[in-house]
């Protein structure tokens, strides 16, 4: 035969439970997640929600540096990280605050490291590879994807059952190194769960121009293990979908792409201002089908989640939020007197170099210090 | 004492390391038997240490070297082996952004003790993206240790060292230097980062050379001394950290310094090197500093023309007899 069809593999399956009004589409696939865990992970995304909405105000102010806002990923990330153990990994981007505060990340943490000081990853909950085991931000997009199949090669390596969650954008599968991470996951069938927040925007870039594939997740197709594709702003789907691909990662069937098609509601990042590259209409279409009252709706259908507990709950967070400021701006006060500092965390120990070039700023501190007095 | 070549010695260190520490394993291209690296040196791990931990990975440099980064942070120890210094131009993101900055950006949380195995060099006809000596690049960048060994001695050494380091190396070795043999302990021995070695001792200059160009040198200094001139060699060794008093003991020694390396001049690392020699021993050198280094064009193909960009001992014979003789 000159000329045949090659059967591949080639399916992408689309994953919802909630439709927009919070209403359960199907019984059959709602997950069985304990009341007080879907109470706490309610919580958290209020959490999420109030916290951005402050961070971007201190921001303003210009009391903490550039951040990128979570605004209506919250489900997409909770969702997945619901479904992890602690001592699994989580290797984000820089826009997982959702999921970071879930893993243990304090509030105070994330002040202290917006507001420019990397001291925020001192704090307790944060050791590695003990503690929350949430790696740093990554900025550069597309890097940290490798540094997941890594942290699982490892864990493989060793013999030990946990899986790495990473986190990225629809832009990053435009760059190489999340095609080397993909590629290297499938050929030696690491643990790893690739969480792409499909937020339809990469800064100004839409979706429809960062590749011509119908879907992101089958990319993974291509390298080999399944890619699926959920309603990010569903949390029970988000959920389900990660169950899925942790058991199939702890027992040794590989990696799994998880498509969250979501929507960021907020700008790119504190320097961005997205009125000058998209509609209106498209954001209050996105609006509609965001994930908080999607889920609100869903809980107090199940009579877990009353309009005066939710009203008790803003008032704890706001107070707990309020808390965390005043902490962190008491510690920033302090810290913008600690200049070197920056010095601190270069290497294990701080080679001859480094100590000259701290022993000069501290002669010129000293110096301005006797210039003021 | 045995002599074994540079290439035996490192592989020597590496199975040592491997065989003290589980935490240990090697990641790059083709480093599993039968062929066993481009340069060989891996050669024979694979059948001993077994595929996992000798672990050799699809055609990606950012791919192995981020995955060792990863690694890294839950405290494994990844050599990984980039097959041409050139290549590293593909996984520098990894190298300059990642690896060297995940302790510093994480708080001191997170430790990288990844070990970056390369070559670099011109030497054997390897062109334009096969041959250059790109170690200034790593030297630049705040959060990386450099080394760059000129003998199996020294290259063992530090490499069992660079493995134990809790930080991101960037070692250099270099494709000319793998059939080079030198006396090497049978003994476990281990070489610190940032302690330069004066391999030849002397009195009229000090020429202060890396990798390759140690070797240059020392015959450079064996024709002078038939000319009544005294030439001392200073290894560095290690670029970052530079053990900069060693060098300018040595100058104030001599009074005259000539710095030699395969790299092109033009902010080579031997500027950094002039540039603290002249911070910190101005008053002791007695005549213009001199930089011996490549021109600034890639590495030729032709034959010919690549040794003529090439250090030899006769261009570095030449400059310190023209300084040592006044005519410079």
């Amino acid at each position: 035969m000159p000329r045949e069809v090659v059967d591949i593999p080639c399916q992408v399956d689309y994953l919802s439970i909630l439709d927009e009004d919070g209403q359960v589409i199907d019984a059959d696939l709602e997950p069985d997640i304990p009341d007080g865990r879907l109470l706490q992970l309610h919580r958290t995304m209020l959490l999420a929600r109030r916290f951005d909405e402050r961070m971007l105000q201190l921001q303003r102010q210009g009391r903490i540096g550039t951040f990128a806002p979570v605004r209506g990923q919250e489900a997409a990330q909770l969702g997945i990280v619901a479904a992890l153990r602690d001592s699994d990994w989580m290797v984000p981007s820089f826009r997982e605050q959702a999921a970071s505060l879930w893993r243990g990340q304090s509030l105070e943490s994330f002040l202290l490291v917006y507001g420019g000081f990397y001291q925020g990853n001192e704090l307790p909950g944060n050791e590695l590879p003990e503690g929350t085991r949430n790696l740093p931000v990554a900025v550069p997009v597309g890097t940290q994807p490798l540094h997941a199949v890594g942290l699982s090669y490892a864990i493989k390596y060793r013999g030990q059952d946990d899986v790495v969650v990473t986190f990225f954008g629809d832009g990053a599968t435009s760059e190489g190194d999340f095609h080397e991470a993909m590629n290297f996951a499938g050929v030696f069938q690491t643990p790893t769960i690739f969480v792409c927040q499909n937020n339809q925007w990469a800064i100004s870039v839409p979706r429809s121009r960062q590749t011509n594939s119908e879907t992101l997740a089958q990319k993974a197709l291509a390298y080999g293990f399944p890619g699926r594709q959920v309603d990010g702003n569903d949390i029970l789907a988000v959920y389900v979908a990660a169950e899925e691909a942790a058991e199939r990662a702890r027992s040794g069937d590989g990696p799994t792409m998880i498509e969250c098609v979501t929507y960021r509601l907020s700008m790119h990042t504190t320097a961005d201002d997205p009125s000058r590259y998209r509609e209106e209409e498209e954001v209050e279409e996105w609006r509609r089908r965001e994930p908080l009252p999607r889920f609100q709706a869903y809980l107090k259908q199940r009579d877990l989640l009353s309009d005066s507990d939710i009203e008790e709950t803003e008032e704890e967070i706001q107070g707990e939020i309020q808390d965390a400021i005043d902490r962190a701006e008491e510690r920033m006060e302090k810290l913008a007197n600690e200049e070197l500092s920056m010095f601190d965390h270069m290497y294990a120990e701080m080679p001859p170099y480094l100590r000259e070039q701290r022993d000069e700023l501290a002669r010129e501190l000293a110096g301005q210090e006797g210039n003021d007095a | 004492m045995r002599e074994i070549t540079y290439r035996e010695a490192l592989r020597e260190a590496l199975r040592e390391e491997m065989e003290r520490d589980e935490t240990v394993f090697l990641m790059g291209e083709d480093i599993a038997d039968p062929f066993g690296s481009a340069y060989k040196v891996t050669l024979g791990l694979s059948p001993q240490f077994g595929t996992e931990r000798v672990r050799q990975t699809p055609i990606s440099e950012q791919g192995f070297v981020g995955a060792g980064v990863g690694a890294a942070v839950t405290g494994m120890r990844p050599v990984v082996e980039i097959m041409y210094i050139d290549f590293a131009t593909m996984a520098m993101d990894q190298i300059a952004n990642q690896a060297a900055k995940l302790r510093y950006m994480s708080g001191g949380q997170a430790k990288v003790p990844l070990v970056i195995r390369t070559q670099g060099g011109p030497g054997r006809s390897s062109a334009a993206q096969h041959a250059q000596s790109l170690e200034a690049w790593f030297a630049h960048i705040p959060g990386l240790l450099v080394a760059m060994p000129s003998t199996p001695y020294d290259a063992k050494g530090l490499l069992k060292t660079a493995i134990r380091l809790d930080d991101p190396v960037v070692f250099i070795e270099q494709k000319l230097l793998y059939n080079t043999e030198g006396p090497v302990p049978e003994e476990e021995y281990t070489l610190p980062f940032g302690e330069a070695d004066v391999k030849r001792e002397g009195s009229d200059c000090t020429v202060v050379a890396t990798s390759m160009t140690v070797l240059k040198a020392l015959k450079a200094a064996d024709i002078l001394e038939r000319e009544g001139i005294s030439v001392e060699v200073v290894d560095p060794r290690t670029l970052f950290p530079l053990d900069i008093e060693t060098i300018t003991a040595s100058v104030c020694k001599t009074s005259r310094v000539v710095v030699t390396h395969e790299a092109v001049e033009r902010c080579g690392f031997g500027a950094e090197i002039v540039a603290q020699i002249a911070q910190t021993a101005f008053g002791y050198i007695d005549a213009p500093i001199q930089r011996v280094c490549a021109p600034s064009v890639p590495p030729p193909f032709a034959q010919h023309m690549e040794a003529f960009t090439m250090i030899d001992e006769h261009k570095i014979a030449d400059r310190v007899r023209r300084l040592v003789t006044g005519e410079l």
